[in-house]
């Protein structure tokens, strides 16, 4: 009893946390995020073979990266909310599930705009390709799950376990175009040996990849904060902070 | 100006860059508004209550 | 740690343990079924049976295509080669040296008639001006074909 008390006092604290570093991130992540877009759109050159067309990348790569490392994040988090039952963790990983969601959306739309023009075609149920939409699939499970459950802590712990046996298709989206033929290509960044892209091109990448993970700690922050607010709305502490900012 | 148009006909693939960016732009936009307006609603509703009693 | 919360644990690490196991197995039996195509030497050593619709494969073999009403050309995987005879719109990367997937049928000759054929490009980027410094063949830059110009 005394345990939960700790816990759920400390929400206070993390809100005002939240609050402070937001309004730092989010003018940080703006600007990075348009110095990125001129990188990739405008200084970077074209490629040899896609010419301009390979632009998407700049965005669809690290919005790919995102959804598996959102989902990383979200699992993890339910690990452990479910073994520690700490309030915070539950938070962290259902406000995860929506952010997810939009990533993996988002890079299945891009790589769709992108197929058409190179591959000749939308899509193809490819394991690559497959992988990506089951994830799609997990996340919105993981939210309708919450929505279901009345209980908020019950749905949590119900959801970190539907979270934890999805994992098993990360590694497999990962390596689906190394262990099958795929019409998806290899792997450019994350190999063995040097990264296949050139300098001029793997730098605005990199950047634009570090970018997306800025911005999603500012969104995950957000989250957090509307979370908590909306958990302690009828909480004296919260009452207090919303009359002190009207 | 021929420079721009130029750019912004990206290689002739303009139909295909430009959504991407598109779509990527308004998901994100509406990722960090949607946490935002929620709390505003939540710290107007607090702050009604907590002025009410 | 509490007893409760090693136990908790413990099925934590059982459950994802016990997914991954499943999905190796469950994967690792429909291995012919993930993959998208076949190589021409898979379809050498055992020809899926005429009429069968599938996917085929490999690179572009540099100097068969002939373009025309109907398009030619050959597919490699630099062990077996599959000819290729297709009707309708290529895809702007689509050319000599280019890894090309093609959708349909092999023929009582051993011609593979496609349906349709798509472009596979590789994980390479680079300026154009350094490609050829490094003595890759000049490939033209992919420009939009009639099917997707704006």
């Amino acid at each position: 009893m005394l345990d939960a008390t700790k816990r759920y006092a400390s929400l206070p604290s993390f809100y005002r946390l939240c609050g402070r570093l937001f309004a730092w991130l989010l003018p940080a992540t703006v600007a990075l995020f348009a110095a990125g877009l001129v990188w990739g759109l405008y200084l970077a050159p074209a490629d040899y073979k896609q010419g301009e067309a390979y632009r998407i990348m700049f965005i669809h790569v690290p919005s790919a990266w995102m959804s598996l490392l959102v989902y990383m994040v979200m699992a993890a988090a339910g690990a452990v909310a479910l073994v520690w039952r700490v309030k915070l963790a539950e938070l962290i990983h259902i406000e995860c599930a929506p952010v997810g969601a939009s990533f993996t959306a988002l890079t299945l739309a891009t790589g769709m705009l992108w197929g058409k023009p190179m591959w000749g075609a939308f899509w193809v149920w490819d394991a690559r390709l497959t992988s990506e939409l089951i994830l799609l699939f997990l996340y919105l499970g993981v939210i309708a799950l919450y929505a279901a459950i009345p209980d908020r802590r019950k749905a949590a712990r119900a959801t970190a376990v539907l979270a934890i046996v999805g994992v098993v298709n990360i590694p497999v989206i990962h390596y689906s175009v190394i262990w099958w033929n795929t019409l998806h290509q290899g792997p450019t960044v994350t190999r063995l040996d040097a990264p296949a892209a050139h300098i001029s091109i793997l730098a605005p990448l990199l950047f634009m990849a570090v970018v997306f993970k800025l911005y999603f700690i500012t969104v995950l922050l957000a989250r957090l904060r509307g979370s908590i607010a909306e958990q302690c709305r009828a909480q004296q502490w919260f009452r207090d902070e919303a009359a002190g900012r009207a | 100006m021929p420079d721009l148009l130029d750019w912004l006909a990206m290689g002739g693939y303009a139909w295909f860059v430009w959504p991407s960016y598109l779509i990527g732009l308004a998901v994100l936009a509406a990722n960090l508004c949607l946490p935002v307006m929620r709390h505003r609603r939540l710290l107007r509703r607090g702050a009604a209550e907590e002025g009410g009693r | 740690m509490t007893p409760r919360r090693k136990q908790r644990l413990a099925f934590v690490v059982i459950l994802l343990a016990g997914f991954a196991a499943a999905a190796a197995l469950v994967l690792y039996s429909f291995e012919k079924n993930l993959l998208y195509f076949y190589t021409p030497t898979q379809i050498a050593e055992q020809a899926p049976p005429a009429g069968r619709t599938f996917n085929l494969g490999g690179m572009v073999v540099p100097g068969s295509v002939r373009r025309g009403e109907r398009v030619q050309f050959e597919l490699t995987d630099n062990h077996s080669t599959t000819r290729v005879v297709y009707r309708g719109l290529l895809p702007d990367l689509f050319g000599d040296g280019q890894g090309a997937v093609a959708t349909g049928r092999l023929r009582e000759d051993g011609v593979f008639a496609a349906d349709t054929v798509l472009a596979k490009h590789d994980e390479n980027y680079m300026p154009p001006g350094l490609a050829e410094s490094l003595g890759q063949k000049p490939v033209g830059i992919a420009k939009p074909a009639d099917g997707y110009a704006q």
